[in-house]
């Protein structure tokens, strides 16, 4: 079992819906416009936009990142109290409550995709209310970041097992996955070949983020194609 | 206050010993001055930490890609400043260096007290500092040992094996002062300081044996030292090459981070002794021939980080990988080019010409004082440039430090000359029995 996920940055549109359901599921605090403006939002998936061209022949790209849950991952040694390991499923874990924040793991991160809790976070009423029961809130003062909805996950791992079978290809979908309108994003078992996330990371537009620095990440872009229909 | 400085023969033992026990016998209204002005910075820098702690780590300008900053700064400049008094000592020491006597302990206790705040800013800079006793190595309701991987726990291991080490190295020669405080201060001291002086002079009564044994562990303790020294830097380098952060990932940190340390550290020892010289009257003691010999070795210091940096950014230059030039024009001619530039002038293109042609103790002065601000902006320009610009372009963000932040440092700059004070107030800063040894050969 090694979960993994594809992105089709062909069919991303940067419409940021994995973003707000990621928010949604995950009981990821805003921090409000002053906090953001100093560079402290806080999300686990965030759609990156870079510009092509000169004016008036621009054109916008989209990239969704998130964790990667590298199979080598820079921030795991690194971290003094095992707060961030590799779990046997081949996810890149965060234990909330063993996390001391020295943010060593954040910095080692090529991909930037940790937060911190500056602040002890809270949510007015009734947006309380909405909090997803399965998903802790973080105190100030640790390091979050994308599970691939751990919850998830073991939810479709219990019940599974109840029914005495293995899950099934396409049963586990994260919010990013579920609310994404393209259906850029496919998520499941690269370790099983006949798997969708399987199959597609294997297609010729398939690369990995930063594959350079062996990482070996476990998140798989297909490359965007431009309208004459050519691999750019 | 004494006069003209005579030659160190013509001082008379007495006169040694009366010289340099005076700041711990007699306390005059400036020691309670500066007490006062070093205790309110204190105390500010101390609220200041717990409303960073009851708030959370926010209260800093720490942002998504500068998740360090000036603590972690702080941090490598006080662990840097360690890193000349116990090294310089030991190393004179052994090569029986006898001009080394009178500034031995001055430097000695730079080493102690400098260790003492480096890692303070580690906890400060803790999001949980309440749980930092999680990364020491003991068995645990959890079962869960620290992760030994951690550069930050080589770093935990290191430095507490340093400070111990330099405790322990500034201790043992200050026996026999203590000794000689105990028996010459006599009822000039209050009961609770003479009770104190007893016990640690541990029944020194200076016989052949006990000098031996002296001795002894102190070259036993000078070759120990060294070899921590040296490791202490570099684990603390490995916490930023470890990564594979463009600029940090450089297999020179090591070596460099430890010039650099030493660099500092001499400047560091250097001010403290123009300050203790003024302001304990010691111009007999410590004399324009330490600042010449110590400013030649700043000297040397000033070339060899010179040279590493030098060899550390045209490499980088040249190969114009793309992440790390991103760092590189950051610091060149980016934001961060003010402070580099400050930097280059202020550890190269002062210090050099001025030690080069004035070893005076004010020209010493004015050189280390340019190389400590230098060299604080050196490791800020490694933690700060590397961090604002990441490898995703998309989240480059600034840091500038803020209120909390910047007290703490001043808090930290006022604990460490609280430290050093209270250390000349107690044990005699000059070592007579070491200086009384020179005056006999």
């Amino acid at each position: 079992m090694r979960w993994g996920m594809v992105i089709d940055l062909d069919r991303c549109n940067g419409c940021e819906a994995c973003v707000v359901a990621c928010r949604a599921e995950n009981n990821i605090p805003t921090v409000g416009p002053e906090d953001c403006e100093k560079g402290r939002m806080m999300s686990w998936i965030r759609i990156e936009r870079y510009f092509e061209g000169e004016f008036p022949n621009v054109k916008a790209r989209f990239m969704p990142v998130l964790c990667q849950h590298c199979e080598k991952a820079p921030c795991e040694p690194v971290c003094p109290v095992y707060a961030t390991y590799h779990n046997h499923e081949g996810l890149n874990v965060q234990v909330y409550n063993r996390c001391i924040g020295t943010r060593f793991c954040a910095n080692a991160c090529p991909y930037t995709v940790r937060s911190f809790n500056w602040f002890d976070y809270h949510w007015d009423a009734p947006l309380d209310r909405q909090l997803n029961p399965e998903v802790t809130q973080r105190s100030r003062g640790m390091v979050e970041k994308c599970t691939f909805c751990v919850q998830r996950i073991k939810n479709a791992g219990i019940e599974a097992k109840d029914e005495k079978r293995a899950v099934k290809d396409g049963e586990v979908q994260p919010a990013c996955v579920q609310s994404c309108p393209a259906e850029a994003m496919v998520f499941g078992d690269l370790d099983d070949p006949t798997s969708r996330v399987a199959r597609q990371s294997r297609s010729g537009r398939a690369f990995k983020l930063m594959d350079d620095l062996g990482t070996e990440p476990k998140v798989i872009y297909l490359k965007p194609v431009d309208w004459k229909g050519t691999e750019e | 206050m004494s006069a003209a400085a005579p030659s160190v023969e013509t001082l008379s033992s007495s006169r040694v010993t009366e010289d340099l026990l005076r700041p711990i016998v007699e306390t005059t209204w400036r020691f309670w001055a500066a007490i006062s002005v070093l205790g309110t910075i204190m105390a500010w820098a101390m609220f200041c930490w717990g409303y960073q702690i009851v708030e959370g780590l926010g209260v800093t300008g720490y942002n998504r890609t500068s998740m360090w900053g000036s603590y972690e700064t702080n941090f490598v400049f006080w662990v840097g400043i360690s890193h000349a008094g116990t090294l310089i000592s030991a190393i004179l020491r052994v090569t029986g260096a006898s001009w080394r006597r009178p500034i031995t302990r001055a430097a000695e206790a730079i080493t102690v007290f400098a260790l003492m705040i480096g890692p303070m800013f580690v906890m400060i800079h803790l999001g949980r500092v309440w749980l930092f006793y999680w990364v020491i190595p003991f068995p645990n309701l959890r079962d869960l040992w620290p992760n030994f991987r951690s550069p930050l726990l080589w770093d935990f291991t290191c430095i507490n094996s340093y400070l111990l080490g330099s405790i322990t190295y500034l201790y043992l020669p200050m026996i026999p002062d203590i000794a000689a405080v105990r028996d010459a201060a006599g009822t000039r001291l209050a009961p609770w300081r003479r009770w104190i002086y007893r016990l640690l002079a541990m029944g020194w009564e200076g016989t052949p044996r006990q000098w031996a044994l002296l001795e002894r562990a102190i070259s036993i303790m000078c070759v120990i030292i060294m070899p921590l020294a040296v490791s202490v830097h570099t684990v603390v380098s490995w916490v930023f090459s470890m990564t594979m952060n463009p600029m940090w990932h450089s297999t020179i940190f090591g070596p460099y981070f430890v010039v650099g340390a030493i660099f500092s550290g001499i400047a560091a020892v250097l001010v403290a002794l123009f300050v203790i010289r003024k302001l304990l009257n010691l111009e007999a003691y410590i004399r324009p021939e330490h600042f010449d010999k110590l400013g030649l070795l700043l000297i040397t210091f000033c070339l060899l980080w010179g040279y590493f940096t030098f060899a550390e950014h045209l490499t980088v230059w040249y190969n114009k990988e793309v992440s790390e030039t991103a760092v590189l024009l950051g610091r060149l001619s980016g934001p961060m080019a003010p402070l580099f530039w400050t930097m280059i002038t202020c550890c190269l293109l002062i210090p050099l010409p001025l030690l080069i042609l004035k070893r005076t103790p004010f020209g010493t002065l004015v050189a280390s004082l340019s190389v400590l601000v230098g060299m604080w902006l050196e490791r800020y320009i490694i933690v700060v440039g590397t961090l604002t610009r990441p490898r995703m372009q998309f989240v480059w963000h600034s840091y500038t430090p803020s209120w909390v932040e910047l007290s703490i440092m001043a808090g930290s700059f006022a604990y460490f000359a609280f430290l050093y004070l209270m250390f000349a107030k107690f044990f005699p800063i000059v070592s007579i029995w070491e200086f009384k040894e020179g005056q006999r050969q």
